[in-house]
């Protein structure tokens, strides 16, 4: 976040997994290479499918990768068993002993390494505490509700001080409003504890709200490494744009670079400025995509697309207008309601369509 | 709606005639007199009669002494297959595995005890061991089937995670299976012992058929004595067996619930 | 990368896992072949050699045996006939299986029925009421028929104090007795594979046959009947197969000459001393068994294409 260079915490290098052989074959991860920093909340954003968990499966070592290397601390691990890894995992389900009392699992790990008695006792004091779980301690985890079963997961794989905390989609089976709280929970966590959180999700708004940086992966690949902010305003491919958030796509062709900004013409005729992707090949024909906040109405004739509104939607915070472009296609434009405020245009009515300055972003492919 | 009437009184008389039978006969092992057809009073006469018997008394021990092992044996091994055949994907001779397993279900009887008379025979022959061991081995085989169901039904509804979870966690593959897979699969496990112990201890056809002279168990023992004039004294016998089994099974079922 | 060491010490993984395995199984497996399939090989061969004179076999291959199981050698005419006793064992067997099988299917599919419509609470108690029965000695509750059924039985007593008799009617040493002490031991068998079925089906079912204006028995007949087939082909196997085999019931019950296979199977191994013919007539109840058990595996596999 702040730019300074950090210490590789956790890293995949070149890393391919293929299940099944033959026909049945199929490649769950293509090639990924990735580093997490030390002490970085990272997740791996993706629909499911798209190998995310298998990557988080073969840091835990549930798994081994059929190509390349897994690296902890920069010590080789691809083939060392889950039990001889300083990494642990908060499951989706939070796979918690059933016969055990929660002061019991959140003891287990420390107890398998060895740690005395005593040690065991203390840590297990501070861990609840830390998810303030204090009371439950000799409850069965069958009497514990959904959000106090989660909190456990968290304090049992926390309390063995890992290099690497994975969290495999763990707020997927908890309510709205304590998804919210554990959102919040959890960055507290990590940064109290200073531990890297490799946090597994296919739900973008807790990606953008919780993570220093987020992957986007999709069918084995991972599409773009970035800030939440990077993400969202300069998405780098089609999937990503299409993925997190609204898009608006337009066809346009190249007429000049600067560095890392290229003059581009839209179908209309107008010449706009762009951002380019890093790493973009020379092309005439490109996408740009723009967000629907970042563009506003104007009367008809000004601003760089020309329209007719198809039909207005009230959103309470926004209202959508989706306007049916003079060149051909739709777009969407998502303007903040001021308390009061009424819409200023109807629909069938002609408008214009003006950007902000630097909201256009070219697409690599 | 979805209530037949004539169904319910066929139902009904179905429970009668299942449990009218056992009350009449644990009815007369109380009864005072000889017959067990004539009510002549309550006594305790015919159990105190039964506890003195000798031949009873050795029966009776045989009869534990062969289903303890046999259950024992049965359910380490019946444990260790239903570990090795859940929990990982259909494996090459699967099929003949489940086969062998449930062979002692599908197969009567009678043709397994004439069979294992043949063999023993053999062996008595040729080694000229007579002792329990062919009542324990028999027993083993025909209760693998019974202890192994409840074992890997438990394994079945078993969470993998949790194991993987133990992993994650530092525990060796040993120490998860101490710590994890064996307290889970525990319930299981005893279920099975259960059933197994009262399977082997109500054998009758096949101990039977494999029973060497003096090894008589409480069910052959009974077998025999039909054959003769009955008096109350195989009623009390028949009762306390029958309570035995009752206790065990209810005791199973308990384990079940609690399970789920 | 030294991939190659690598992917081996996958292989090397896997190939443990294999071993562990197997050697998990091995125990069960030798404990089963010797102590249940291995004899059956062995009886196989017993079945072609030559009886002893004082049981067991000469080491001689015949095929005695198996012409035994449906010829007799008569020693006045010096010929092979037909062997009546046998053949009448057969047909008894196969008679009372099939009749035990229909009476079971007509006191259990009633009851399973009942215990299905139960409220979820009581059908549990229910279910013990069914099941306590099957775990507990069969002896037992042949003797229990036993005396319920003789001559100065509970049955013969009450119908003659009602005076609906005079003399005390023999049902014991009949193979009536034999049919009803099987029905008795092997209902819970019928009932609980039915009512697993049914507990699967949804009753709604009924409510909306009977709002399409079927009647009761059209109702059973084309909705209940159809759903729960699967339950009643297993109960009626599961019931057949024991009573073919049986061996206790009909000692009890059909005294010494109301013979069954069983009984015929025990006796050559006993006074007949006759091996190998009792090795065939194994076999072939044994054959008689899997041809049943084909026959449902069939009927299973239609059954569930028919639905899936």
């Amino acid at each position: 976040m702040d730019g300074s260079v950090r210490d590789i915490a956790v890293e995949a290098e070149n890393v391919s997994k293929i299940f099944g052989s033959g026909s049945d074959e199929v490649r769950a991860l293509d090639d990924v290479s990735v580093g997490i920093q030390d002490n970085e909340f990272f997740t791996l954003l993706g629909p499911s499918g798209c190998g995310k968990t298998t990557l988080l499966r073969l840091i835990a070592g549930f798994d081994h990768p059929t190509k390349g290397s897994i690296r902890l601390a920069g010590q080789d691990i691809s083939y060392l068993p889950p039990y001889r890894r300083s990494v642990n995992t908060v499951f989706q389900n939070y796979a918690l002993f059933p016969h055990m009392t929660v002061a019991q699992n959140i003891g287990f790990g420390l107890e398998m390494q060895g740690r005395s008695r005593a040690e065991v006792r203390e840590t297990v004091g501070n861990m609840l505490a830390l998810v303030r779980m204090e009371a439950l301690a000799n409850r069965r985890t069958s009497q514990i509700s959904g959000g106090q079963q989660q909190r456990v997961a968290l304090a049992r794989a926390l309390a063995p001080r890992p290099k690497v905390l994975l969290l495999d989609e763990p707020l997927s089976a908890l309510d709205y409003k304590l998804r919210k709280d554990m959102q919040i929970e959890l960055k507290r966590l990590q940064h109290e504890t200073g531990i890297t959180f490799v946090f597994v999700t296919h739900d973008q708004e807790e990606a953008l709200t919780m993570s220093d940086r987020i992957a986007v992966m999709s069918s084995g690949k991972i599409l773009q490494v970035g800030s939440p902010r990077d993400i969202y305003d300069r998405p780098s491919e089609r999937f990503v744009a299409d993925f997190i958030g609204d898009t608006n796509f337009l066809e346009a062709e190249v007429a000049g670079k600067e560095g890392a900004t290229a003059r581009i013409r839209l179908a209309s005729g107008v010449e706009v400025e762009a951002d380019l992707p890093s790493g973009m090949a020379d092309a005439r024909q490109v996408t740009v995509v723009i967000r629907p906040e970042h563009a506003a109405l104007a009367p008809a004739g000004q601003g760089e697309l020309q329209g007719r509104i198809a039909n207005i939607v009230y959103f309470g915070t926004d209202t959508h207008y989706h306007v049916d472009l003079d060149t051909g296609g739709q777009f969407t434009l998502r303007l903040q309601n001021p308390r009061g405020g009424r819409e200023l245009h109807g629909e069938g009515e002609p408008v214009g369509i003006a950007f902000e300055p630097g909201a256009l972003q070219v697409l690599r492919d | 709606m979805k209530r037949q009437a004539g169904f319910t009184t066929v139902a009904i008389i179905c429970f009668v005639c299942l449990y009218a039978p056992i009350v009449v006969l644990v009815a007369y092992s109380f009864n005072a007199g000889e017959s067990i057809a004539v009510w002549q009073g309550f006594s305790w006469r015919w159990y105190a009669a039964a506890w003195e018997n000798e031949e009873v008394q050795r029966a009776a021990w045989l009869s534990v002494l062969v289903a303890v092992q046999a259950s024992f044996y049965a359910t380490v091994v019946a444990t260790m297959a239903a570990l090795a055949t859940t929990r990982n994907k259909a494996f090459r001779g699967q099929t003949a595995v489940f086969a062998l397993i449930n062979q002692p279900l599908m197969v009567p009887e009678i043709v397994t005890g004439v069979a294992l008379l043949i063999v023993f025979a053999m062996v008595k022959v040729a080694t000229g061991y007579n002792g329990l061991g062919y009542l324990v081995l028999a027993h083993t085989a025909f209760c693998i089937p019974f202890a192994y169901l409840p074992i890997r039904a438990r394994l079945e509804g078993m969470d993998l995670t949790l194991e993987t979870a133990a992993a994650d966690l530092y525990a060796t593959p040993w120490k998860t299976f101490r710590r994890v897979t064996l307290p889970l699969m525990w319930p299981g496990i005893l279920a099975g012992a259960m059933l197994a112990f009262v399977i082997s201890l109500d054998d009758v056809v096949i101990t039977e058929l494999v029973k060497g002279p003096g090894q008589d168990t409480l069910p052959t023992y009974m077998l025999g004595q039909l054959r003769r004039v009955v008096t109350p004294e195989i009623n009390a016998i028949s009762s306390a067996l029958l309570a035995v089994s009752v206790v065990i099974v209810s005791l199973f079922f308990l384990l079940n619930r609690k399970r789920g | 990368m030294a991939e190659p060491g690598e992917a081996s010490a996958l292989e090397e993984a896997e190939a443990r896992a294999v071993r562990t395995r197997w050697a998990l199984l091995v125990p069960a497996m030798l404990v089963l072949t010797i102590g249940a399939a291995g004899p059956l090989l062995v009886m196989l061969v017993y079945s072609f050699l030559e009886a002893g004179d004082y049981g067991g076999v000469e080491w001689v291959f015949s095929t005695d045996g198996w012409v035994q199981v449906f010829y007799a050698y008569d020693i006045f005419d010096e010929e092979w006939v037909a062997a009546d006793a046998h053949l009448s064992i057969f047909w008894r067997s196969v008679k009372l299986s099939v009749v035990t099988t229909l009476l079971a299917l007509f006191f259990g599919f009633p009851t399973a029925y009942f215990i299905a419509t139960r409220s979820e609470k009581s059908r549990n108690a229910w279910l013990f009421l069914i099941t306590i029965p099957f775990w507990t000695n069969l002896l037992i509750r042949t003797f229990a028929m036993m005396e319920v059924i003789r001559n100065e039985g509970v049955v013969n007593s009450v119908l003659i104090g009602i005076g609906l008799i005079d003399e005390p009617i023999q049902i014991l040493y009949t193979d009536t007795a034999i049919a009803l002490g099987m029905v008795y031991v092997y209902l819970p068998l019928m009932v609980l594979p039915i009512y697993a079925s049914m507990e699967k089906f949804d009753f709604r079912l009924v409510e909306a046959a009977y709002d399409l204006y079927a009647t009761r028995l059209r109702v059973l007949w084309r909705v209940i009947l159809p759903l729960v087939k699967p339950g009643i082909v297993a109960g009626s196997i599961l019931v057949f197969i024991p009573s073919l085999g049986a061996y206790v019931t009909p000692r009890v019950l059909g005294g010494g000459k109301n013979m069954m296979l069983g009984n015929l199977i025990e006796l050559q191994f006993g006074q007949g001393r006759n091996w190998p013919l009792g090795a065939a007539l194994s076999i072939t109840l044994l054959v008689l068994v899997m041809v049943a058990l084909l026959f449902y595996v069939r009927a299973a596999q239609r059954g569930s294409s028919g639905h899936g």
